[in-house]
């Protein structure tokens, strides 16, 4: 049994790297963009997962973690000269001006960066529960877009960050995804795992069990929150201009979807709805344009695949609290389990 | 004999309700000692003040010769305190043994990224707790149930189930809330037996709230009486059975009646 699953995610692995190895030569820019897309998608749902799906913390803060990626990454890969011509209006600062990386300690710096404001924000913040947590929270990533866009000589205000250097592909994209379902799946298998999931189930029970209430909740935000400064950098990078008013609301929105339809607390349920969602997201974009039917021209409204999306997730709310895969998790002696019932072609001995 | 656990005429008053009063408990190592009264008399109210849940509103609260009042609930465990809940608390959605396991994180010694990472410290801890679960379990009997989902085990099984939980943070002081509640006298009888077995077996100290006097009468050294907060009697089963402020408290007679 044992020997079967490492063979069958032997040959699982091997399968996706073919698949990459395709999509890097054969495809074209804008399917490749969308592939990263997904990658990215699944790093930041796993990290918003983390918090609000494991451990039960009413988080919206995302947007807020991912633009303090976002430009760490972008500052620290942007060469000297391209800093200089984007700060036009008002010089960078000096000490960041010649700073230069590459695009690993790049993304480990973005996602130190943010774990550290998480860990700021955490310690009057993750006092509050329930809807308040979520008020803060929602708060502090409001407050993040308004202070990069006034920071004129570090962020470079409202004007943003262009030409940043496009590192992300889809080996990079990938390699972050695989990482980080790694980590999560060790993560949640260990006993600070299951502490998480106390608390998510009875804050009362798991502080009575002499689980620490601050310290684990504050662990589990400052990991997702590291994770998902990577994620905001390796979008950052992927697309190569970033302004502060990227990170509003929506994105934080956009991050939940995933979460909710994938299923709260379920590392399988993410990885899947990350891919429906955003490839999702690019499909109906035709919603947003003016559609032509030949005969009649149906004016495009800007925003609505996300009502349809919004819609979409008041109904998983409504109908499927559990989303796709609840809590469960993918495992190999499911799955086959499940297409035996599904086609059963044994053979049937006689009796 | 040590006291290990004693309350300085703790209170505990919600706006204008006094929930309990000047309460002064004395449990001595290795006692079972019973808190009893009628329904809103300030048990579990008590309970949660030792425990931590509630911080007292006057008095002190010490365990093991060490302060304890006002620690957070997490930190009183670690000192050697478990406790069960009157309304179930189990962590519903987890497997039997999990519940369980999560009950040793608090000795867990491994930082949290050896843990992550599964390093050999963590691992040799990790393998000592899931053989100490599993004992816990064959012990209580629920070991056939170890990967069902905890509310799926029926009511005197979770009882249970929150009784393993609580003595796998390996407490010197185990409060127990109402343990019969809802349990047929046969089940009823075997708690008691087993509620002595524990004690002797993991040398613990019980404070118990329960209104099934046969489990109350058969177990407890001493008992403490409560009624609207205030402890109206102290002693052996003997002489609270024949105290004439606890008959009345319970039979609802009033002086003027
Ligand atoms: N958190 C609280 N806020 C306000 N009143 C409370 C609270 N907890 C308990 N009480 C009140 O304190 C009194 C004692 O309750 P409790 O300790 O639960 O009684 P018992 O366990 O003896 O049945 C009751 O009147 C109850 O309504
Ligand atoms: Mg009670």
């Amino acid at each position: 049994m044992k020997r079967r699953n490492l063979a069958l995610s032997i040959i699982a692995i091997a399968l996706l790297l073919l698949f990459l190895i395709f999509a890097d030569s054969s495809l074209d820019s804008y399917q490749k963009r969308i592939l990263n897309l997904c990658a990215i998608y699944v790093i930041l749902g796993l990290s918003m997962n983390l918090i609000n799906g494991f451990t039960g913390l009413f988080s919206l803060g995302h947007a807020g973690f991912m633009a303090v990626g976002a430009y760490t990454t972008a500052l620290l890969t942007m060469s000297p000269a391209i800093k200089e011509q984007t700060f036009y209006l008002e010089p960078i600062v000096a000490p960041l001006a010649n700073l230069n990386m590459p695009f690993l300690p790049a993304l480990l710096m973005a996602g130190i960066l943010s774990a550290f404001v998480a860990f700021i924000i955490g310690a009057p913040v993750l006092r509050l529960k329930g809807d308040y947590l979520a008020i803060a929270t929602l708060g502090f990533s409001e407050i993040i877009r308004i202070i990069f866009t006034n920071t004129q000589s570090i962020t470079n205000g409202s004007l943003g960050l262009k030409s940043i250097p496009p590192h992300t592909n889809l080996w990079w994209s990938f390699g972050g995804a695989a990482l980080t379902v790694i980590f999560m799946v060790f993560l949640i298998k260990s006993s600070y795992g299951k502490a998480f999931k106390a608390i998510r189930e009875d804050e009362i029970a798991a502080e009575s069990m002499g689980i620490g209430l601050f310290k684990h909740k504050m662990l589990s935000f400052v990991t997702g929150a590291f994770i998902a400064g990577v994620g905001g950098g390796l979008l950052g990078s992927l697309l190569g201009a970033i302004n502060p008013n990227m990170f509003r609301f929506v994105l934080t929105f956009n991050v939940l979807l995933v979460i909710v339809l994938g299923g709260m607390g379920s590392i399988t349920g993410t990885v899947i709805s990350a891919f429906v969602v955003t490839s999702g997201l690019e499909y109906l974009r035709f919603l947003d344009e003016t559609i032509d039917l030949g005969f009649i021209e149906i004016p495009g409204v800007a925003g609505l695949r996300m009502v349809v999306f919004a819609l979409l997730l008041m109904m998983v709310v409504v109908f499927f609290r559990n989303g796709l895969m609840g809590t469960n998790e993918f495992s190999w002696d499911k799955l086959i389990s499940f297409l035996k019932r599904k086609f059963p072609f044994k053979k049937e001995v006689g009796h | 004999m040590t006291l290990l656990l004693k309350t300085d005429g703790i209170t505990m008053k919600f706006g204008g309700l006094t929930a309990v009063k000047d309460l002064n408990l004395e449990i001595n190592q290795g006692e079972i000692v019973a808190l009893i009264g009628p329904n809103g008399a300030g048990k579990t109210t008590a309970f949660n003040m030792i425990t931590g849940v509630y911080k007292p509103t006057e008095g002190k609260i010490h365990f093991s010769k060490k302060d304890i009042t006002g620690l957070k609930p997490h930190l009183i465990t670690k000192h050697g305190m478990a406790r069960t809940f009157q309304n179930i608390r189990l962590f519903k959605e987890l497997s039997v043994m999990d519940n369980v396991l999560i009950a040793n994180h608090l000795h867990l010694k491994a930082s949290y990224l050896e843990s992550i990472l599964h390093l050999p410290r963590y691992r040799q801890q990790k393998n000592a707790s899931v053989k100490k679960s599993e004992f816990l379990l064959e012990r209580l009997g629920l070991s056939q149930f170890k990967d069902e989902k905890a509310s799926s085990l029926p009511y005197g099984l979770q009882r249970r189930l929150e009784i393993a939980r609580a003595l796998a943070t390996d407490p010197k002081l185990l409060l127990l809330d109402e343990p019969a509640a809802g349990m047929n006298p046969k089940e009823t009888d075997d708690l008691t037996h087993f509620i002595k077995e524990i004690r002797d077996e993991f040398q613990l100290t019980i404070l118990l709230i329960e209104h099934h006097m046969s489990v109350v009468m058969g177990i407890s050294d001493r008992i403490y009486v409560l009624d609207h907060g205030i402890t109206i009697a102290v002693g052996n089963p003997q002489s609270i059975q024949n105290d004439q402020k606890v008959i009345e408290a319970y039979l609802g007679v009033s002086e003027d009646a």
